[in-house]
C-alpha cells in the first residue's frame, strides 16, 4: 500500500525545509518499521507551502502476534487456575500444561490481532507531525492550540487513497490539496498516483530539482551562487527567472557593495560582464508563470535603483570623515560588555600585531581595521565589515598594503575560504582573532557543546589555517598567553583542522602533535612526511615496535635520568647490533633535507629492532643488564620521536584485533 | 487607497479607528493593538497610524526613508484561517492585479524589546518591494497571548509609490497638482534637524524621567488600590506616559546621546513599565468582567 502525507502550511522559511523533511522521512520510516508494516520506501519533498512524505510498500494490517503466557503451576489449587483462565478470557479446558524448563505450568498462546495500518497511522501522525523540529515555532490559534512553524491549513493523508482520519488544530485530514496561491485552485482532490500531476496542473512543481533546473534555464549568464539558488528554490512553487537592467553609472560603486545589495537584500543573482567586472544586469526569480507586460521586471528594477541610491548616499556621506578620524568613535561601540569597547580592542590588537612581527603598515591596518563599524554603509550592510574599511582606506589614500590588510582581516570566513592574501593581512587577522580568544577566555566565555556565541571555534580554526597555509613560523603557545584552557581548546582546533579539513588520519595527527605542537608549519610538514612514508613496508611494523618499547618502559617505571648507557654491558649480537644501528642511523639524520627522507632512514631500523625483540630478553634477573637494556630502548624512543611519536600510530594488526 | 483599505477591512468585521493622537514608533504601540491583543476577548480593528522613527530621518533627501511615515494597521484576533487570502484580496481591492505581479512571503520575525513583545511572520514582497509586515503575535508586555492575533502593517508611502509608479515617495501625487513633497518635505527637514542636531539632551532626559516617574507612580498606585477602584483606574493614562518615554528614548538615541552600554539599561526601564501596564491591564479587564 502507498502512503501520501502532505502537510499544507503557510509559507515556511526557506532554510528550515531541509531539517523538517529529514525528520519527517526518518520518523515515518521509524513508525512503519516498529509497527511491522513492512519495509517502506520513503520519499520526501517540499515547497514553501507543503511538506510531503510518500511511502511505498506498506501492508494493510500489522501482522497478528503470538505470545505464550505462563500461569500457575500444575499443582496449584483449582480456583487459582480458574482465576488465571478468567483473567486471560479463555476457558480452562483450553489451557495447556507445559514445562517452562523448571516446572510444569498451565499456559496458553495469546494471539493479538494486528491493527489496521490506517488506524495506527491515524493515531500516530498528529503527534509525529507536531514534533517536527523547527528552530522557532509559533502557537495558534491560541492557548491550548498547536505549535508548528506556521499555521497548518490543510492536510492530505491517504493510504491507498483512503483517507487516514485525524485532526490537528481544527484542520481535518482529507484528500484535498491546494495549488499555487495565484495560479492554482485553492482546493482540489488528489490521489497517490495523480498527486504530482495535479499539483503541476495547479502550478506547483513538487520536485526541488526540477525547480532548480527551471531557474538555471535562464539565458542570462548570471554568477552561480548555490546558497542563493537553494533559497530561491525553496521560496517558489513555480519559479520563473527574469532578467532586469540597471543604470551603468551605478557600476562606479564597488562590486562588493552592488553584489551584496542584489544578493542579500533583493535575492538577485548578479551578472558578470567583460574583464571580470559586473554587467549592469541582474536575474530575479519570480514565483509566477511569466511577466507578459514587463510589470515585474519594471518593479524590480525600480526597487534595485532605490537600493543602489541608498548605498550611494551612504558611501558619499561616509567620505565626509576619514577612517583615521573615526578611531576615537570606537570608544562608543561595544565589543563585548565585559571586554569593553572596540577602541580598547583596537589598542590591544595594535600591540599584538607588533608582537607578531608586524611592520608599521600592519600597525596602521590594525588601528583602522574596526573603524568601518562607525560608517553608515556598514551599519546598513553589516556583512561587508572589513571589506568596506578596505575600500574606504584605498579611497582615502592609505597605502595599498594597509588597505588590503583591512579588507582581508576577517578572512578566512569559512574553512573553505581564502586566507588573507598578504603577510600584513595575515598578521592583522591573527592578532584580531587572538585578541578575541584571549579576551573571551579571560572572562570565562568559553564555548560549551553547541553554544559558541562568539564563534571562537571559527576564530581559532581561522588562526590555524592562516598560520599553516601562510607558512608563518609563530610560537603559538606563547601567543595564547599561557592559559591552559585556551591552549587545550586551541589544540583541539588544531586537531580538527588537520583531520577534518586536511584529511589526515587521527592517529597520524596524534603522533605528530605528541612530538610537538608549537610550530604549526612544522606540524604540517611532519604530518605530510608521515602520511607519505606510512604505506612503506617497514613503517607500521616499526611503529608497532615503538609502541612495544613504550609499554615496556612504562611497565618498568623507567626513569631516564638514572643512568647512562654502559657499552660494556651490551651483549654481542642483536643487542650490540641494535646499538650500532642507532648510532649509524642517527648520525646522518640531522643532515637529511626533508622529514620524508628522515623518516625513511628511521624506518631502516626495523630489522635490527625486530631481531632484538626476537633474540634478546629485556627483563633479565641481573638488574644492571636489565637497566642497561631499558636505557638502550629509551634511547631509540627519544632519538627518533622528534618527528612523530610512533607509539601513537594505530597499526593494521591492532585494528584487526 | 486608504479609504479602499478601510472599507475592505470594515467589511470584514474590523472596527475602523482614527490614528492614535500621540507620537509612536509603530502602529503596534497604540493601545488599540498593544492592550487589545491581551486577554481572551476577540477583536478586529484597522487604523492608519503615523509612525515616528527619529533615527530614520534623512532631512528629506532620501527617496525611501522618512522620519514619519504612515502605516495602515490591521489586527485580526483571533486569526481567521484564510487570513492570507483575505490579505491578498485587500491588495486586489486597491487595484493591484496579482496575476500580473510577483508576490512572495519571506520570513521576517518581529521583536520589540521595549514592549516585551515578539511574533513570527513575513515581509510581503511585491515585485521585490517590501510592502507589508505580517506578524503572528506570540507575546505582548511579556505575557503569552490567549488568542493569537495576526497583525498586518501596510507601508502606505511605499505602496502608493508603487501604485503610482514613482521612484521617490516625495513624487507621490497626493491630490491632483499636490505632491507628497509639497505636503511633507518641510516636516522631514525640520524634524531631522531637531532630532539630529537641535534637541536639547538634558531637557529630553528630564522629560524622560518625568514621564517615567508618572507612569511608575500610577502603576504602583494601581497595585495598592481596592478592587472597586482598580476597575476604574486610569491605566490608559499610565500607558500614555510609557509611550512618551519610548518616543523620548528614540529621540535621544537618534541624537547620539545614549551610549551603547546605556542603551540596554534604558530599554530595560521602558520595558519594565510596558510590562507592568500590560499585567495590570489584564487583571483590570478580569475585574471589570467580574463587576459588570
Amino acid at each position: 500500500m502507498n502512503l501520501l502525507l502532505e502537510i499544507g502550511c503557510e509559507e515556511i522559511p526557506d532554510w528550515m525545509l531541509y531539517g523538517a523533511l529529514e525528520y519527517l522521512g526518518a520518523a515515518i520510516g521509524d513508525l512503519t518499521k516498529t509497527l511491522r508494516t513492512g519495509e517502506a520506501k520513503i520519499r520526501t519533498d517540499a515547497t514553501a507551502r507543503r511538506l510531503v512524505v510518500r511511502a511505498e510498500g506498506l501492508i494493510a494490517r500489522q501482522p497478528d502476534s503470538e505470545e505464550r503466557v505462563w500461569g500457575p503451576a500444575r499443582s496449584a489449587p483449582a480456583p487459582a487456575i480458574a482465576g488465571f483462565a478468567k483473567k486471560q478470557g479463555i476457558d480452562v479446558e483450553k489451557l495447556e500444561i507445559l514445562s517452562d524448563g523448571k516446572a510444569e505450568k498451565y499456559s496458553y498462546i495469546r494471539k493479538t490481532p494486528g491493527r489496521a495500518t490506517t488506524e495506527i497511522l491515524a493515531e500516530a501522525l498528529p503527534q509525529l507531525i507536531l514534533k517536527t523540529p523547527f528552530p522557532k515555532t509559533m502557537l495558534w490559534p491560541g492557548k491550548g492550540g498547536a505549535r508548528f512553524i506556521r499555521p497548518i491549513r490543510w492536510v492530505v493523508a491517504l493510504l491507498d487513497n483512503q483517507i487516514i482520519p485525524f485532526e490537528i488544530a481544527d484542520v481535518k485530514s482529507g484528500n484535498e490539496s491546494s495549488g499555487h496561491r495565484k495560479l492554482g485552485a485553492n482546493r482540489f482532490p488528489v490521489t497517490y498516483e495523480n498527486f504530482e500531476a495535479q499539483l503541476r496542473a495547479n502550478f506547483v512543481i513538487l520536485s526541488a530539482e526540477e525547480r532548480k533546473r527551471r531557474i538555471e534555464a535562464v539565458p542570462t549568464k548570471y554568477k552561480p551562487d548555490d546558497d542563493l539558488l537553494n533559497v530561491l528554490v525553496n521560496l517558489t512553487e513555480w519559479p520563473t527567472p527574469i532578467t532586469g537592467n540597471f543604470d551603468p553609472s551605478y557600476l562606479d560603486l564597488p562590486g562588493e557593495v552592488l553584489t551584496t545589495v542584489m544578493k542579500v537584500h533583493q535575492k538577485y543573482f548578479s551578472v558578470a560582464g567583460s574583464n571580470g567586472k559586473l554587467a549592469p544586469q541582474f536575474v530575479a526569480v519570480t514565483n509566477t508563470d511569466g511577466d507578459p507586460d514587463g510589470l515585474i521586471v519594471h518593479g524590480n528594477e525600480r526597487v534595485l535603483r532605490a537600493r543602489f541610491n541608498d548605498a550611494r548616499f551612504f558611501w558619499d556621506a561616509d567620505q565626509k570623515r576619514k577612517l583615521s578620524d573615526r578611531v576615537a568613535d570606537l570608544a562608543n561601540v561595544t565589543f563585548q560588555a565585559k571586554l569593553g569597547s572596540y577602541l580598547e580592542k583596537t589598542e590591544r590588537v595594535v600591540v599584538l600585531v607588533k608582537e607578531l612581527g608586524g611592520n608599521a603598515h600592519a600597525e596602521r591596518a590594525a588601528l583602522l581595521a574596526k573603524t568601518d563599524l562607525t560608517t553608515e554603509l556598514v551599519k546598513e550592510f553589516t556583512e561587508l565589515q572589513g571589506i568596506i574599511g578596505g575600500l574606504y582606506a584605498t579611497a582615502q589614500g592609505e597605502p595599498e598594503e594597509v588597505a588590503t590588510a583591512i579588507y582581508d582581516h576577517y578572512k578566512p570566513v569559512s574553512m573553505e575560504g581564502d586566507i588573507p592574501g598578504t603577510l600584513t593581512g595575515q598578521l592583522v587577522a591573527i592578532a584580531d582573532k587572538l585578541d578575541t580568544l584571549r579576551g573571551c577566555f579571560s572572562v570565562g566565555m568559553i564555548p560549551t557543546g553547541s553554544k559558541d556565541p562568539f564563534a571562537l571555534r571559527r576564530a581559532a580554526q581561522g588562526i590555524v589555517k592562516i598560520i599553516v597555509e601562510g607558512k608563518l613560523r609563530l610560537p603559538i603557545r606563547r601567543l595564547l598567553g599561557s592559559d591552559a584552557a585556551l591552549e587545550e581548546f586551541f589544540l583541539d582546533r588544531v586537531r580538527y583542522y588537520f583531520r577534518e579539513i586536511r584529511g589526515f588520519k587521527y592517529d597520524e595527527v596524534n603522533a605528530v602533535l605528541a612530538a610537538g605542537s608549537d610550530d604549526l608549519v612544522g606540524v604540517d610538514e611532519r604530518l605530510t612526511a608521515v602520511q607519505q612514508v606510512r604505506p612503506t613496508a617497514d613503517f607500521e611494523p616499526l611503529a608497532a615496535a615503538f609502541k612495544r618499547i613504550s609499554n615496556i618502559l612504562r611497565q618498568a617505571a623507567f626513569s631516564s635520568d638514572s643512568v647512562a648507557l654502559e657499552l660494556t654491558l651490551l651483549d654481542a649480537g642483536p643487542e650490540a647490533d641494535l646499538h650500532k644501528q642507532i648510532v649509524d642511523v642517527s648520525a646522518g639524520l640531522r643532515d637529511l633535507p626533508t622529514y620524508t627522507s628522515k623518516l625513511e632512514r628511521i624506518a631502516t631500523l626495523r630489522p635490527a629492532v625486530d631481531l632484538f625483540f626476537d633474540k634478546v630478553m629485556v627483563n633479565v634477573d641481573n638488574p644492571a643488564v636489565r637497566q642497561n637494556r631499558l636505557t638502550l630502548l629509551h634511547g631509540v624512543l627519544t632519538e627518533f620521536s622528534t618527528i612523530a611519536d610512533f607509539s601513537e600510530i594505530v597499526t593494521t594488526s591492532q585494528e584487526n584485533k | 487607497m486608504i479609504l479602499r483599505l478601510k472599507q475592505y477591512w470594515g467589511e470584514r468585521g474590523c472596527i475602523i479607528q482614527e490614528p492614535f493622537d500621540m507620537e509612536v514608533g509603530a502602529g503596534t504601540m497604540c493601545p488599540e493593538t498593544f492592550l487589545r491583543v491581551l486577554g481572551p476577548k476577540p477583536y478586529r480593528t484597522a487604523y492608519v497610524q503615523p509612525s515616528r522613527r527619529p533615527a530614520d530621518g534623512r532631512y528629506g533627501d532620501n527617496p525611501n526613508r522618512l522620519y514619519k511615515h504612515m502605516q495602515l494597521q490591521v489586527i485580526l484576533k483571533p486569526t481567521p484561517a484564510d487570513v492570507i487570502e483575505q490579505y491578498m484580496g485587500s491588495l486586489e481591492a486597491i487595484g493591484i492585479d496579482l496575476r500580473k505581479h510577483d508576490i512572495k512571503l519571506e520570513e521576517d520575525n518581529w521583536e520589540s524589546p521595549t514592549l516585551g513583545a515578539w511574533g513570527v511572520g513575513w515581509q510581503v514582497m511585491l515585485d521585490g518591494l517590501e510592502i507589508t509586515q505580517f506578524t503572528y503575535f506570540q507575546q505582548c508586555g511579556g505575557l503569552d497571548l490567549d488568542l493569537i492575533p495576526a497583525e498586518i502593517t501596510y507601508g502606505l508611502e511605499r505602496l502608493t509609490a508603487f501604485l503610482q509608479g514613482v521612484d521617490s515617495v516625495y513624487d507621490i501625487e497626493w491630490t491632483p497638482g499636490v505632491t507628497y513633497r509639497d505636503v511633507r518635505y518641510t516636516d522631514e527637514l525640520q524634524y531631522s534637524v531637531y532630532n539630529f542636531e537641535a534637541a536639547h539632551v538634558p531637557t529630553l532626559w528630564k522629560l524622560f524621567e518625568i514621564h517615567e516617574g508618572e507612569a511608575r507612580r500610577l502603576i504602583d498606585l494601581y497595585a495598592e488600590s481596592k478592587p472597586l477602584e482598580m476597575a476604574r483606574f486610569p491605566l490608559l493614562a499610565a500607558y500614555d506616559h510609557v509611550l512618551k518615554c519610548s518616543n523620548l528614548f528614540n529621540t535621544l538615541d537618534a541624537r547620539g546621546a545614549i551610549s551603547v552600554t546605556e542603551r540596554v539599561g534604558v530599554i530595560g526601564r521602558v520595558r519594565k513599565l510596558a510590562v507592568s501596564v500590560a499585567e495590570a491591564w489584564v487583571t483590570q479587564r478580569l475585574m471589570v468582567g467580574l463587576t459588570a
